[in-house]
């Protein structure tokens, strides 16, 4: 049954990530004045905030398991976060590789790229303390922490073309208080989020059933080891 | 116990154990010179680059040599399982933690106060011209980097592979305060005149100091006892 849920998603999000692509290659004009590369921003920016929702909700299952210790929101935790890091992945590179055509420079320090560099190596070393914790309710625990910890600097990316002048482009979603961008020309950023918000939500599924398989096999382990 | 006296008597604890031994204080300033040695063969240090660059020379060699001081405050309990009788002594966690932090500033100040002047030395930058506002500056940034160091140390003490994750966890997370100190010293050292643009950084040094702080004192608990 649960099988069958999981692949009427993924049906579901594939036929919307087609439908998107088309959209995007075949439907919408070329940018006045930086041509075909600024499509990328329909996988950039719902990259963006894909890993971000995903962060969010590792920072309330990290809440949940330190208020009831109960070991379903550590799987939970970890998942979102290790799909969330590859979202971070896919925003950084597409972001690189738009910065390489409209810049010239496949990167540079500015605080909004900098603080979002940060929050992916924050998340990288969160899935390594994962690994270099072998007891599962001390690594929960620490984790749970470290988790609080890095959603700060989630905070510090979100507002940061606020605080700072950067060279990053400002916001461009009307929501957000940007206008740079024509509403026919947004909406396909907002579908392409939901797209990748249902991959997410199927990665996230697939990744916790490989979790809770884990602590299974933990148990039995111990319950070897034990006799 | 009161809450202060009791962080009082483990920060007391900590520094006098330390000032006993030396063994973590001997070693992170011959590091830190040891750096500061160093960077003088990765460039040219005449006055426009020493001039540009003073921040965040200064701050890598504090940061790097940081890590040694902080690995060892907790690591130290761990033998004879001091650690665990700390925990189960009347102090709570956040008194514990606040504690330790006390005794590790206190550790670092000492730390950067022999590597100031001898990085002046080096590399001939006049520190002293706007010293006030300098020794603000290493004040909220150190607190920032004890804070943050204190907190990911006592989250690793347990771990086996401590010393290799302890610098996974700090450096990304102290990023925005190490950024703002290194602006902030850089324009304190290259001796110009600090504008209403350089002020964002000396709050966002403080809105760090407090947020990590308060966060600290809230999980201490959690990552002690559980």
């Amino acid at each position: 049954m649960r099988n069958r849920v999981l692949y009427a998603f993924a049906v579901v999000s594939a036929a919307l990530l087609a439908m998107n692509l088309y959209t995007i290659f075949m439907k919408l004009p070329d940018e006045l004045n930086q041509g075909m590369i600024y499509r990328i921003i329909y996988f950039h920016l719902p990259a963006a905030l894909t890993c971000f929702t995903a962060f969010f909700c590792g920072l309330v299952a990290s809440a949940g398991y330190l208020t009831t210790k109960d070991m379903r929101y550590d799987a939970v935790a970890a998942s979102v976060t290790e799909v969330g890091l590859a979202f971070a992945t896919v925003n950084l590179v597409t972001g690189s590789i738009w910065g390489r055509i409209i810049w010239g420079i496949w990167w540079t320090w500015d605080a909004r790229l900098t603080s979002m560099f940060v929050c992916w190596l924050l998340y990288v070393a969160y899935l390594m303390l994962r690994r270099a914790i072998e007891e599962p309710v001390q690594r929960a625990r620490l984790s749970a922490v470290l988790s609080i910890f890095a959603f700060t600097d989630v905070i510090i990316v979100w507002k940061s073309i606020e605080w700072w002048r950067t060279q990053h482009p400002g916001p461009v979603l009307t929501i957000r208080g940007g206008g740079g961008m024509a509403p026919g020309m947004q909406a396909p950023i907002y579908w392409n989020w939901l797209a990748m918000m249902l991959l997410g939500a199927i990665l996230v599924a697939v990744r916790m059933r490989q979790e809770n398989m884990r602590r299974e096999i933990d148990s039995l382990r111990r319950e070897a080891y034990a006799f | 116990m009161n809450f202060f006296r009791g962080a009082a008597v483990i920060a007391a604890k900590d520094l006098r154990s330390e000032l006993r031994t030396k063994e973590a204080l001997n070693a992170t300033i011959s590091f830190a010179l040891a750096i500061l040695l160093l960077f003088s063969f990765a460039f040219d240090p005449d006055a426009d680059m020493v001039k540009q660059i003073s921040g965040g020379l200064l701050w890598l060699v504090f940061a790097f040599s940081s890590a040694l001081i902080l690995n060892r405050s907790f690591a130290r309990e761990v033998p004879n399982d001091c650690l665990d009788a700390l925990i189960s002594s009347p102090a709570s966690g956040a008194q514990l933690f606040l504690g330790k932090a006390a005794a590790n500033y206190a550790l670092l100040l000492v730390v950067e106060a022999v590597a100031l002047p001898v990085f002046g030395i080096f590399y001939d930058a006049h520190w002293t011209r706007q010293l006030g506002l300098l020794v603000l500056v290493l004040l909220l940034a150190t607190w920032a980097l004890t804070v943050i160091g204190t907190t990911f140390s006592a989250l690793t003490v347990n771990l086996r592979l401590r010393e290799l994750m302890l610098p996974a966890l700090v450096y990304p997370a102290l990023v925005p305060a190490l950024m703002a100190a290194i602006q902030l010293t850089n324009v304190l050292v290259g001796s110009d005149t600090l504008d209403r643009e350089n002020y964002i950084w000396f709050r966002l040094l403080a809105g760090f100091d407090v947020i990590f702080t308060l966060l600290g004192l809230a999980m201490a608990e959690t990552v002690f006892v559980g």
